[in-house]
């Protein structure tokens, strides 16, 4: 009943906003929740594509879970890095962490 | 032993001795003039030996040359080059004379050089020896004559010098004369410059060599294109008859000649050089530079005569085609020429001059070219005559003067006296001091002059003056008849001014007679100079022709082309020479008894400008100096030197330095500067300015990044679509 | 329309909203709570895709222990952020430009594809195979490299949050 485009352009759109969450918020732990947006919308967009047409084979389902376990492996780094930038600057606004600056 | 070895082994002998003297008993004196005289003793053993068998077993006129012995030496394209010894009739009556005459000199030359004298304080070697100083048995110190330092040295060149020429006389093709000819100028050169520590005897032997060399360089141009048209130099092959009517009708290139003149002309250069002929003269007068024996041997009786012998000897060559009566063909008349020239020419410059030895260098001059004048019109027989006629008196009167020499340095070391011993003009009074000089000297000058009857000059003079005037040639025998006035005007000039008279200085008052060992040579020689003339005397003379067979002619027949002449001998030239032989004489004596002490010369008066004229030798050598010396001189110096090689060469040399340092400037600051410049300013500068300003797109935002990338990555996905797929359609 | 397309409808508006909503309210903690509100949309939209296991792991990974560590981080960097201000940086309009390019040229792309419009599903009815999902993770034939090599990226992500995190007692001191 529900024609495949629906679930992609509901995917492109969450992956968008997340997108622009990810570009536009100054706390580093919302630019990270931005990038846990996209990891859904593209999680999604692979088990629509796998469900309407490739069911028979597994490496859809595979692929949906390396990206589940990537996800969560970065999340638990990207946390830890932020905390550990926090502890010593006290600062947890992504503009201002430029040591990288030059 | 067989002739042919005995003709192996006369010159080997002195060379032997040359190279045990050189090599071995240099220090020790006795040795080295031992084994030199040894040598040449032996020689002159063996040259007798030949010479009386020749004489013995030669009495048919018609064998040419016999005893020859040959071997091959040089391989060529096709067949070898043959050399070997050969005794023929010119050269056993040469041998004769070389041998004895060497044999003497060598003798003289042990006193000569003081054997047996103590050792100079002050000698050095390079120097004539002055004199040592010994105290005799009352505790007073003389100084007497040193011996020589250089005593061994000069035996060991004597020898060589024996060798070269016993090799001369003895071989049988010109490449081996010519290689001795070249050995005998070496030991010229060697011996006029034997005190070699005298700038004077070092330029002496060095104009001989080179005077020589110029003659020498004409004859081997001769030898060269005489070998390269006969195919041979072997006398026996090159003056049969074949060849030399070959050498006759073919044309040279050069003015006309036949080949055989132009060969012949190219070799007579080289006595020319040898002999001391006109414009090669020079060299001789210089040349009494070295000891006396030197003088004697080398430039009286042998190295000179070899000029003439080796004229003798290709005169095949030179007269081809000529028969007696004809017409002289041109090398004939260029040798006549020069030779009759020459002999007056140097008459007249011994008249002016005040050493005794360069009288006697002169008077050998002109004595040559009497015999080149006779040979120059075809009297072969009467060249050889005198040839070998003045070898005796020459060697005699040359031995005779270093006897005198001996005497006055005797006195000078005796007196102290600051004089030249050779000055003619300090001496006099000379024959009570040194009788057996004065009286051999006596006979060798009568010998020179032609002394009627007596001495051999007469007889070998008259013949030639005889021949001249037969054959009809008018100039020459008036150019030689004056020649022979002056030949005695002027020795006895010599022989007044030497020992007649008062003495006239204090060296003169002291002198002595010289050793036996000099005077015995003397003795002998005088003995020739008497005899010899005795065995040419011609069939035809008034009175006493007929009483000994004119052996000397007989014997020469055999080689040459003169005939006998059998017509009535005309008393014309005999009467001139009667007269100018006497008539000079007396005219010496009468003209020089008077000079005494310090006077002048009594011709400088008479004769004025001319008398300066004889002085200096008609300036012959000044004019050389300025025509031929001066302007190699300057080629060498300025022009090779400094022009060329360290003007142009070196300068090109530093020009291309300068050009290079320049190059290297230029570089260094144009290029160099300028790409200094854009790697500096330009490169680097610029990077790092550019470099900054794009550091500011590093903010260290991550943001910042991001939205960069993803703004651009959908930037160029748009373009990629539109532009590859066409709009709209994404080609599914 | 159906059942089904109104009830995806619902859950893709309330997803869409809570996700707007993560990205631009002010408080940190809002912004969490918000998460997992999208998170547990997109759980039941993979349910509607007849995925049996995924939405299971969805819950329980994302909101069970992602969501949670997000919360625990922002109570740990609160004192310095007060929640005051715009929550936005200054490039916030180029970001929302992008984003809405992006969307429009997706979607533009993805209509030109036939595809689109499919509503017959590939899934069986009951959903996928589990056993056969589970032998692909293990098969050497199949998918057991990139299933361990996953493994060992959890565990650098272990250690490397460990070691990030420690305190560094000798240096603060």
């Amino acid at each position: 009943m529900i024609p495949l485009s629906w679930y992609l352009i509901f995917s492109t759109a969450l992956f968008c906003v997340g997108l622009f969450g990810v570009l536009a918020r100054k706390n580093a732990i919302g630019i990270l929740m931005g990038v846990e947006l996209m990891l859904n919308a593209v999680n999604l967009n692979l088990l629509a594509f796998w469900s309407y047409l490739y069911a028979a084979q597994m490496n859809g389902l595979v692929f949906v879970a390396i990206v589940f376990i990537t996800a969560s492996a970065e999340v638990a780094v990207g946390l830890a890095l932020i905390i550990s930038v926090y502890r010593c600057r006290r600062i947890v606004v992504a503009d201002e962490m430029t040591e990288l600056r030059g | 032993m067989t002739t042919e070895l005995l003709l192996w082994l006369i010159p080997l002998l002195p060379l032997l001795a040359f190279g045990l003297i050189s090599l071995f008993s240099f220090r020790s004196r006795g040795v080295s003039h031992g084994l030199a005289l040894g040598s040449v003793g032996l020689s002159w053993l063996g040259s007798m030996v030949i010479f009386f068998r020749a004489i013995g077993g030669l009495t048919s006129i018609s064998s040419s040359d016999f005893r020859a012995s040959r071997f091959d030496w040089l391989p060529l394209g096709k067949g070898t080059f043959q050399i070997g010894m050969q005794l023929d009739q010119l050269s056993t009556v040469t041998l004769f004379f070389v041998a004895w005459t060497v044999l003497m000199i060598f003798i003289y030359s042990v006193g000569y050089h003081n054997y047996g004298s103590p050792i100079g304080e002050y000698d050095l070697p390079g120097l004539p020896p002055h004199g040592a100083v010994i105290k005799d048995k009352k505790g007073r110190s003389h100084r007497v004559p040193s011996v020589e330092p250089l005593y061994s040295r000069f035996f060991a060149f004597f020898a060589l010098f024996a060798f070269a020429m016993y090799l001369l006389v003895l071989t049988d093709n010109l490449l081996v004369l010519y290689i001795a000819w070249e050995i005998m100028g070496l030991c010229s050169y060697l011996l006029i410059g034997f005190w070699y520590a005298r700038p004077s005897a070092r330029d002496a032997a060095v104009k001989a060599f080179i005077t020589t060399r110029v003659g020498d360089m004409f004859m081997l141009i001769g030898l060269a294109a005489l070998y390269s048209i006969s195919g041979t130099l072997s006398y026996h092959e090159i003056f049969s008859a074949q060849a030399l009517e070959k050498l006759v009708s073919s044309q040279a290139p050069v003015l006309g000649l036949s080949w055989a003149g132009l060969i012949g002309l190219l070799i007579f250069f080289g006595t020319i050089g040898k002999s001391a002929q006109f414009p090669l003269h020079v060299w001789l007068p210089d040349a009494m530079e070295g000891p006396t024996p030197v003088s004697a041997m080398i430039h009286a009786a042998t190295m000179v005569s070899a000029g003439v012998y080796l004229a003798l000897r290709t005169f095949p060559l030179i007269s081809a085609g000529w028969a007696p009566g004809d017409a002289l063909n041109p090398t004939m008349m260029v040798m006549a020429t020069i030779g009759a020239f020459t002999a007056l020419f140097a008459a007249l410059i011994a008249v002016g001059q005040n050493d005794m030895k360069r009288v006697l260098a002169y008077s050998t001059i002109s004595q040559l070219g009497f015999m080149i004048a006779a040979l120059g019109i075809g009297a072969y027989v009467a060249a050889a005559f005198h040839l070998v006629t003045h070898a005796f008196f020459k060697a005699l009167l040359f031995l005779g003067s270093g006897s005198v020499i001996h005497g006055m340095e005797h006195g000078v070391l005796h007196t102290n006296e600051q004089v030249d011993p050779q000055n003619m003009f300090k001496m006099g009074g000379l024959r009570k001091k040194m009788p057996l000089t004065f009286w051999t000297f006596l006979i060798g000058g009568f010998a020179l002059s032609g002394f009627p009857l007596v001495t051999a000059g007469f007889w070998s003079k008259d013949e030639i003056l005889s021949k001249v005037f037969e054959t009809g040639h008018l100039l020459i025998f008036i150019t030689l008849a004056l020649s022979a006035l002056i030949t005695a005007f002027y020795t006895m000039r010599q022989i007044t001014l030497t020992f007649l008279g008062k003495p006239r200085s204090k060296s003169a008052e002291h002198a002595q007679e010289s050793r036996p060992v000099m005077t015995l040579p003397l003795v002998v020689l005088a003995f020739f100079a008497i005899t010899a003339g005795w065995v040419g005397i011609p069939g035809n003379f008034p009175a006493i022709g007929g009483l000994l067979p004119n052996w000397f002619e007989h014997f020469l027949a055999g080689i040459q082309l003169e005939v006998e002449i059998t017509n009535a001998y005309s008393l014309a030239p005999l009467f001139t020479s009667l007269v100018v032989a006497l008539g000079g004489l007396t005219l010496g004596w009468l003209v020089y008894r008077r000079v005494s002490m310090g006077s002048p010369d009594p011709l400088q008066k008479p004769l004025g400008r001319v008398h300066t004229w004889l002085v200096n030798k008609f300036y012959v050598d000044e004019l050389y100096n300025l025509v031929l010396v001066r302007p190699a001189y300057w080629l060498a110096e300025t022009f090779s030197y400094q022009w060329i090689d360290k003007g142009l060469l070196d300068g090109i040399l530093y020009a291309i330095g300068r050009f290079g340092l320049w190059l290297g400037q230029f570089f260094r600051t144009t290029i160099d500067r300028l790409i200094n410049w854009i790697g500096d300013k330009v490169i680097a500068d610029g990077v790092r300015g550019t470099g900054k300003q794009l550091s500011t797109a590093q903010s260290g935002r991550l943001q910042q990044y991001l939205i960069l990338m993803v703004a651009i990555s959908l930037l160029i996905g748009i373009f990629f679509i539109f532009t590859l797929f066409g709009s709209g359609n994404l080609g599914y | 329309m159906a059942v089904i397309q109104i009830v995806f409808i619902l859950v893709a508006v309330v997803t869409i909203i809570s996700a707007g909503m993560v990205v631009s309210v002010r408080s940190m903690v809002h912004a969490a709570l918000w998460l997992v509100l999208a998170l547990l949309g997109v759980a039941a939209l993979f349910a509607l895709l007849q995925v049996r296991f995924f939405p299971v792991v969805q819950v329980l990974v994302y909101i069970g222990a992602i969501a949670t560590l997000i919360i625990v981080a922002v109570m740990l960097t609160r004192q310095v952020m007060q929640d005051v201000g715009s929550q936005l940086n200054s490039n916030w309009w180029l970001a929302a430009f992008v984003s809405v390019t992006l969307f429009i040229g997706m979607v533009w792309a993805l209509s030109n594809w036939p595809g689109m419009m499919t509503t017959t599903r590939a899934v069986p009815p009951g959903g996928e195979d589990i056993v056969a999902f589970g032998k692909a993770l293990t098969d050497p034939a199949g998918f057991v490299i990139p299933f361990e090599v996953a493994s060992v990226l959890l565990l650098g992500a272990l250690i490397g949050a460990i070691f990030l995190a420690t305190e560094r007692k000798e240096k603060q001191g």
